[in-house]
């Protein structure tokens, strides 16, 4: 007996989709969005609603079961947008819920450590764009950065940001997904732009940039090309620390 | 306040400072030692910047591997010492600079608003005297702290020789100081360096560690004592320049690592510089695989709780170059291995070769749920092309060092020199000793 699910793609619909599982007691082979194609050989198709209450009753029981990191983890998992990781979602929190002691450090399990391998990338995204975000001063003042992350983490790092930044206005936008936060001295809000043309080869057009900022930009730039050392060149260690992916918005490596 | 600044800029940063910065950082790039880890400052009232906690963030590479988190330069390249392994000594000819105050923390600040960097890590050579030069550096460090309300990383590398008040007031701005001693003994130091010697060295040390203590100690009573270079002190050795060996190497750092305040110890291999002079050795190359090893052994002796008379003693008074300290040690000791993982208790685990800290953990908490076997051990990271000869658990061929002798496993895993030259520099980051 095969069945598939369909729901929403959304968190919460994912979590109802476990509230309905262990209700009706018929467990998903796949999860597939509304509107998507079955595969062939399917004995049981059945929709999940998404209910904003089925999904906190699931929530409240994985706050019995698990400590923050393992819910932390699951949060990242969602984030990373790689196929397949909502119903390795789906099949961990199932576990969880199965088994009476914490399946968290059994990584004798594959999911268990295929969950624990891929929260690990996200959270390193999230690093890398702590890592490689670089502000342009703009002609009114705000501090711009576009990234271009493989997997969604830009809000994972927005309180670090908020923090670090506290006294200048900034935005940093996800080209990838168009969208970014915009930092009001007092808040960071989402927004979305609605012309990135600007942003999206990296550079602010002079007109739009502080007539500081090119300054600012040749004088990173060859303080970087001051600190390699000559007798040490070694370009793969280089691409390996700093992949050529984010090399389109990093100042020091844009000719 | 940000609008003035500027205005005042626009006249001061021009090609002048770049050419300045230029040569600054060419000046300052071979001190080794670029961590901003160890603190954690939260942005106070509305300031500017944080320190994030345990590792700083490398926020670019230079084109030899190494991570840049700091903004690292000197205040000023002159200097009235003839260090023989320094590039900025005396006698040598070459472009001089000096930033003000004022442009320095102007750079520093306005790279950091850029997310370039964590924060600035300022060396001098030294002018007039040690004290002259130790305070413009001071000046440097309270401006950013008092003046501009900046909460980012500072790492002050204080000037050897210069006095107790000026670190006591230092201390107080920076999050960590470091004191290089260059040369591991002192003979040597005096024949390369005839101007220092270590009372020069270890007399600040020594100052740094009191404050440290002091403050940690007043923090009890009074909560809002300042504090004192919370994320400690570090020092570097240069590799290669004099004949010492690794295990006086060796046994200096782990005596330094006794001090409280001793956070780290860097290790450089000597880059040939200044090759008119006879003093210093003829090299073609610094020697990575070398200065690579001694950051192996440190890492053993931090994180895997090796004394340094394990990894190096008398017999072996020097690292082996073919393969790394741990899998050196274990050959040594044959007669411990193999360890059944499912059962052999964590430190003895650390020591298995292939397995690192991570792995150690893992394997630790996930025994629990039953006995691993081979393809899970793998999955959770440890290093099988080593670790097959030390350990056993289900389904491995029983051919541990036991069966097949050190000899050969040595062979079948020592580095192949010519691959090693050219990845050394990998090595040195992707590989500490598992
Ligand atoms: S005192 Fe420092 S800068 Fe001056 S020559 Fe010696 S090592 Fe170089």
């Amino acid at each position: 007996m095969n069945a598939v699910f369909f729901y929403d793609k959304t968190f919460d619909g994912l979590l109802s989709a476990v509230f309905q599982a262990y209700s009706t007691k018929r467990f998903p082979d796949r999860l597939l969005k509304v509107g998507d194609v079955a595969p062939m050989f399917i004995d049981e198709r059945i929709t999940v609603i998404t209910d904003p209450d089925q999904a906190g009753r699931v929530w409240t029981g994985l706050l019995n079961k698990t400590d923050a990191t393992v819910r932390n983890m699951l949060g990242y998992v969602w984030l990373s947008e790689i196929s397949g990781s909502d119903e390795l979602l789906f099949r961990y929190i199932c576990k969880t819920f199965d088994s009476k002691h914490t399946v968290a450090w059994n990584f004798g399990d594959a999911d268990v450590l295929e969950l624990t391998k891929i929260a690990r990338k996200v959270a390193h995204e999230a690093l890398y764009i702590k890592q490689f975000v670089r502000f342009q001063k703009s002609a009114d003042g705000i501090y711009v950065a576009p990234i271009h992350p493989e997997y969604n983490a830009l809000p994972l790092t927005i309180a670090h940001f908020s923090d670090r930044f506290a006294d200048q206005q900034w935005v940093i936008y996800d080209t990838k997904r168009k969208y970014g936060y915009y930092y009001n001295l007092h808040e960071a809000v989402e927004i979305t732009l609605a012309d990135d043309n600007n942003l999206l080869n990296g550079r602010l057009n002079d007109t739009a940039m502080d007539d500081d900022e090119k300054l600012f930009q040749q004088l990173w730039k060859s303080y970087f090309k001051a600190m390699a050392i000559k007798e040490r060149l070694n370009p793969r260690l280089h691409r390996h620390n700093m992949p050529t992916r984010f090399w389109r918005y990093l100042t020091e490596k844009r000719i | 306040m940000w609008r003035q600044k500027n205005a005042y800029l626009c006249i001061n940063m021009n090609e002048a400072v770049t050419e300045k910065l230029r040569v600054l950082a060419e000046s300052a790039k071979y001190d080794v030692s670029c961590a901003s880890s160890g603190t954690v400052r939260r942005n106070q009232s509305g300031g500017l910047g944080n320190t994030v906690g345990g590792m700083g963030i490398c926020h670019s590479f230079t084109e030899d591997g190494r991570c840049i988190s700091l903004l690292k330069i000197m205040l000023t390249n002159y200097c009235i010492y003839d260090c023989a392994y320094c590039i900025n000594r005396r006698t040598n000819d070459i472009p001089r600079a000096t930033l003000s105050v004022s442009e320095l923390v102007e750079l520093t600040i306005e790279f950091y608003r850029r997310n370039y960097i964590e924060g600035l890590f300022l060396s001098s050579g030294v002018v007039r005297n040690p004290d002259y030069t130790m305070e413009r550096m001071v000046r440097v460090v309270k401006d950013l702290r008092t003046v501009h309300r900046f909460n980012g990383y500072i790492h002050l590398k204080s000037i050897p020789g210069c006095s107790e008040e000026l670190i006591a007031e230092a201390g107080l701005y920076a999050d960590r100081m470091s004191v290089n001693l260059e040369i591991p003994t002192e003979q040597n130091l005096k024949l390369l360096a005839p101007e220092k010697d270590h009372a020069s060295v270890f007399a600040p040390m020594r100052y740094i560690q009191q404050g440290m203590l002091q403050s940690i100690e007043d923090r009890r009573k009074f909560r809002h004592t300042p504090r004192f270079v919370p994320a400690g002190q570090s020092t570097q050795m240069i590799v290669g320049v004099s004949p010492e060996n690794d295990m006086q190497i060796l046994t200096l750092s782990s005596a330094l690592y006794k001090r409280s305040s001793m956070k780290r110890v860097y290790y450089s291999g000597f880059v040939p510089v200044n090759d008119y002079d006879k003093r210093l050795p003829t090299l073609t190359q610094a020697p990575l695989v070398r200065e690579n090893r001694l950051y192996q052994a440190d890492w053993l002796m931090r994180f895997y709780r090796f004394r340094a008379d394990e990894i190096v003693d008398a017999q072996h008074p020097n690292l082996d170059i073919d393969i790394d300290p741990k899998l050196a040690w274990a050959l040594r000791h044959p007669e411990l291995f193999p360890v059944d993982v499912n059962t052999c208790d964590y430190l003895m685990l650390l020591r298995v070769p292939g397995i690192g800290v991570k792995s150690a953990n893992l394997i630790v908490a996930a025994r629990r749920y039953g006995r691993l076997n081979a393809e899970q051990l793998k999955k959770i990271g440890i290093v099988m092309k080593k670790a097959q000869y030390f350990i056993t658990c289900r389904e491995l061929p029983l051919l541990t060092v036991q069966e097949i002798s050190p000899e050969n496993v040595r062979k079948a895993l020592s580095e192949p020199r010519k691959q090693k030259l050219l990845h050394n520099r990998q090595q040195l980051s992707l590989i500490f000793p598992d």
